[in-house]
C-alpha cells in the first residue's frame, strides 16, 4: 500500500511537466523570432559556401576561373557583358561565357577576382578572431581562476632576469645577456633549494623574503590589458604590417594579436562569477583537478559572450583587412582581395563604377550579416536582454 | 578622493612606462632598418649609411637607443629622421589641420545620435525604431573608404562642388563668403565620414540607456501621477539616462590625435593620420613613437578624467 503511493508519487515527479525542449531547440525557437538575425545567418552561410567554392575554382596553375588572366582586348567591360569572341585567343575565353561583374582596367574578370578575394576575407576573419579568442580565453581564464594567487619575489626575479637576458641577447649584447640568462636559471635552482629550506625551518628570513608575495596574477594580466588598450589599434596594426614582409598570414596574426583585450575582459568577468558558484565548488569537492574544472565545467558556461564578441570580431577583422589592402598593404598584388579590387578601381570611379561598387557592396553585405548574426546571438544567449524586448 | 587620485596617477605613470617600452620594442625588433629604406638610391653609399646610423644612434645597443630617444622626447629635442624638423613642430602643424575635422565630427556625432537614440527608445519596437536600428547596423558595417566614394560621387554629381583637399586650388584671393563656403564643403564630407561609426554606436547606446531607465519604478510612478509624457521622458528619464555619457567626455580625448588614416588619404587632407601613414612608410621612427606616446598619454588622461567625472556626478560612488 505504502509502496504503491511512493511509486505513484515518484511517477508523478518523473512525468514531464511541460513539453521538454533541448537547448538547441529552445535556442532556435528564440532565434527564429529575430528576422534580421536570420537574414544575417543566411548570408553568413552563403558567404561561407561561396568562399570555399571560390577557393576551389580559382586556385592552382590552371584554375577554372582565372583571376589573373589579362585580356587587354576586353578591358573595362560593364557587368553582364559578353566576351569579344573574335578578338580573344581560344585559351583566353572565360569559361562562364559572360563577365558577371564586368572586367577591370587590365581586362581581368572581376567575378573571378571577387571569388578569390572572398577566401582571403573568410580566412582573415576566422584565423584572426581564432587567435584573439584563444589568447583571450587563456589570459582571461588565468586572471579569473588563478587571479587571487600572488607572484612571489623569487618568481619575479627569475622572470625579470630571463626576460632581460633575452632582450640583451637580441640587442646583440651576447656577454651580458648570457650572464643574465644564467642568473635567471640559477634563480630557478635557488627556489628549489628554498622550498627545502622552508620545510626545514619555516622562519628562515631568506626563505620568507624569497616567498614574499608581490602582485596578484589578476593585477598583472589586467594591467597588461590596459597597456595594450593604450595603443590606437588601426595605427598599431598599420605600423606592424608595414614593417613586416607582405603576406596574408602576417595580417591575420597581427590583427589577432591586437584584438584579444575585449575577450580577456569578458572571460575574466565570467570566470570570477562562475568560480564562486556551487557547481564549481562541487566539482572541486569531488577532487577534480583544476585543468578539468576549467575546461569541462567553466569554459562551456563562459562561452556565450565570447561567441557573440567573436562573431562581431570577425566583422571588424574583415573591415580592417579590407582597409589595409585598400591602403596597399597585405597580399602582394597579383592576388585579389576585396580591398585591393576597390583600391585599383577607384581611379575609374566615374567611368567604371562597378569596380568600386561590387567589392564595396560585397564587404558591406558580409560585414552586415556578421554583425546582425552576432547581435541576434547576443539577444538569445543573454536572458537579461531577452526579457526587455 | 585624494588617495584615489594619487593612486591612479602612479598607476597610469607605470602603465605609460610599459607602453613606451612595448612600442619601442615593436618598432625596433621588426625586420628591416630605416637606413635600408632606399637601397637603390645611388647616393646611399656605405659611408652614408654608416653616418646615418651613427647620427641617430642606430649602432648603439637597444637599451641605449631607448634612453636616448626618451631623453630627447622629454627635452623636446626629437627630430624627424626624414627632414630634420623638430617632431613636435611637425605634429603641431598637422594637429591644427586635423582639429577642425575632429571638432565638426564630434559635434555631428553628439547632436545626431542623441535625438535618434532617445526617439527610438520612446517609440520602442515601432517602425522608426526598427529602421533606426537597421541603419545603425548598416553604418557600422559599411567600409569607410567605400562610403567615402559613394558620398564623393553623390556630392560631386548633384552639387557640382569639389571636395578633395582642404580647399580648392587657387581659391587664395577670392572673396570671403565664397572662400568660407568652399572650406565648409571640403570640411563636411571627411568629418561626416569620421562621425558615421560614432553616430551608429552612440545612438544604440543612448537607446539602451534610455530603455534601462524607462523600465525603472520612478518612471512608472511619474507616468501614474499623470505627468505629461514629455515631462516624464525628458525630465525624469533622460536626466538619469545621461549619467554614463558625462563620463564619455573623457573618452573622446584620444580621438584628438587619432585622425583616420584612410579618410585623410582619400580626401588628401594633410592631417595627423596622413602624417602617421607617411612616417610609417618612411620608417621615420621618432614620429611614429612620439605619436604613439602622445596618444597613450591622451588615452590615460581620458580614462582618468572619466573616472573623476563619474565620481563627481554619481553620488552612489564614494571612495
Amino acid at each position: 500500500m505504502e509502496n504503491a503511493t511512493i511509486n505513484s508519487q515518484n511517477k508523478g515527479l518523473e512525468e514531464p511537466l511541460a513539453p521538454k525542449r533541448t537547448r538547441l531547440e529552445e535556442f532556435w525557437r528564440l532565434f527564429r523570432k529575430n528576422r534580421l538575425a536570420i537574414a544575417g545567418m543566411v548570408f553568413f552561410i552563403l558567404f561561407f559556401a561561396l568562399a570555399i567554392i571560390g577557393f576551389g575554382l580559382t586556385r592552382g596553375s590552371a584554375p577554372i576561373l582565372n583571376p589573373a588572366m589579362v585580356r587587354l582586348q576586353d578591358k573595362l567591360r560593364p557587368p553582364l557583358a559578353l566576351p569579344n569572341l573574335e578578338r580573344l585567343q581560344p585559351h583566353e575565353v572565360p569559361k562562364l561565357g559572360i563577365y558577371i561583374f564586368g572586367t577591370d582596367d587590365l581586362g581581368r574578370d572581376v567575378f573571378a577576382r571577387m571569388l578569390q578575394g572572398s577566401w582571403v576575407s573568410l580566412t582573415v576573419g576566422f584565423v584572426a578572431v581564432g587567435i584573439a579568442v584563444l589568447i583571450g580565453i587563456f589570459l582571461g581564464g588565468i586572471a579569473g581562476y588563478y587571479g587571487n594567487r600572488h607572484i612571489r619575489v623569487g618568481q619575479l626575479l627569475a622572470g625579470a632576469l630571463l626576460i632581460m637576458g633575452a632582450a640583451l641577447l637580441i640587442s646583440r649584447l651576447l656577454w651580458a645577456g648570457s650572464v643574465l640568462l644564467i642568473c635567471g636559471a640559477a634563480c630557478i635552482f635557488i627556489s628549489r633549494q628554498m622550498k627545502k629550506a622552508l620545510k626545514r625551518d619555516p622562519r628562515s628570513a631568506a626563505a620568507r623574503l624569497w616567498y614574499f608575495k608581490t602582485l596578484s596574477i589578476d593585477t598583472v594580466v589586467m594591467r597588461f590589458v590596459d597597456i595594450m588598450l593604450c595603443f590606437p589599434s588601426f595605427f598599431l596594426i598599420l605600423t606592424v604590417v608595414a614593417l613586416l614582409p607582405a603576406s596574408i598570414y602576417n595580417i591575420m596574426i597581427v590583427i589577432g594579436l591586437t584584438s584579444w583585450m575585449g575577450t580577456t575582459r569578458f572571460v575574466r568577468a565570467e570566470f570570477l562569477s562562475l568560480r564562486e558558484q556551487d557547481f564549481v565548488a562541487a566539482a572541486r569537492a569531488l577532487g577534480l583537478n583544476n585543468f578539468r574544472i576549467i575546461f569541462r565545467h567553466m569554459i562551456p558556461n563562459a562561452v556565450a559572450p565570447v561567441l557573440v564578441s567573436a562573431t562581431i570580431g570577425i566583422a571588424s577583422a574583415i573591415l580592417t583587412e579590407a582597409g589595409l589592402s585598400f591602403l596597399g598593404f597585405g597580399v602582394p598584388p597579383p592576388h585579389a582581395t576585396w580591398g585591393n579590387i576597390l583600391s585599383d578601381g577607384k581611379r575609374f570611379i566615374f567611368d567604371a563604377p562597378w569596380l568600386t561598387f561590387v567589392p564595396g557592396i560585397a564587404i558591406l553585405i558580409v560585414v552586415l550579416s556578421f554583425n546582425l548574426f552576432g547581435e541576434g546571438l547576443r539577444d538569445v544567449l543573454n536572458p537579461k536582454l531577452r526579457e526587455r524586448h | 578622493m585624494i588617495s584615489f587620485i594619487g593612486r591612479s596617477i602612479v598607476q597610469k605613470i607605470i602603465t605609460l612606462f610599459f607602453v613606451s617600452i612595448v612600442s619601442f620594442l615593436i618598432i625596433h625588433l621588426a625586420p628591416g632598418e630605416p637606413s635600408q629604406v632606399d637601397p637603390l638610391n645611388p647616393k646611399f653609399t656605405r659611408e652614408m649609411v654608416e653616418r646615418f646610423r651613427a647620427e641617430f644612434h642606430l649602432d648603439k645597443p637597444l637599451y641605449q637607443q631607448y634612453l636616448y630617444f626618451y631623453r630627447d622626447l622629454f627635452s623636446g629635442k626629437t627630430i624627424s629622421w626624414k627632414d630634420n624638423q623638430p617632431v613636435f613642430k611637425k605634429i603641431w602643424e598637422r594637429f591644427l589641420n586635423s582639429l577642425p575635422l575632429f571638432v565638426v565630427g564630434t559635434i555631428l556625432t553628439w547632436t545626431i545620435s542623441f535625438p535618434v537614440g532617445i526617439r527610438s527608445a520612446i517609440f520602442r519596437g515601432g517602425i522608426y525604431d526598427r529602421s533606426a536600428t537597421f541603419f545603425s547596423y548598416l553604418l557600422i558595417s559599411i567600409p569607410g573608404f567605400f562610403f567615402a566614394y559613394i558620398l564623393i560621387i553623390f556630392v560631386v554629381n548633384h552639387f557640382h562642388v569639389p571636395v578633395i583637399g582642404m580647399e580648392t586650388f587657387g581659391m587664395g584671393d577670392t572673396a570671403g563668403f565664397n572662400r568660407a563656403m568652399d572650406r565648409i564643403w571640403h570640411l563636411l564630407l571627411p568629418s561626416l565620414l569620421g562621425a558615421t561609426a560614432g553616430i551608429a554606436v552612440l545612438s544604440r547606446y543612448v537607446r539602451s540607456q534610455m530603455l534601462e531607465v524607462e523600465g525603472q519604478d520612478y518612471v512608472r510612478t511619474a507616468k501614474a501621477k499623470g505627468l505629461a509624457p514629455d515631462q516624464v521622458h525628458y525630465k525624469h528619464a533622460l536626466r538619469n539616462a545621461l549619467l554614463p555619457f558625462v563620463t564619455m567626455f573623457g573618452l573622446i580625448l584620444p580621438g584628438l590625435i587619432g585622425g583616420s588614416v584612410i579618410i585623410e588619404s582619400i580626401f588628401a587632407w594633410p592631417g595627423m593620420g596622413r602624417m602617421a601613414y607617411e612616417a610609417i612608410l618612411a620608417r621615420d621612427y621618432p614620429i611614429i613613437l612620439t605619436l604613439n606616446f602622445v596618444s597613450a598619454v591622451l588615452v590615460l588622461i581620458g580614462t582618468f578624467i572619466s573616472d573623476l567625472l563619474y565620481l563627481l556626478v554619481d553620488p552612489r560612488i564614494r571612495l
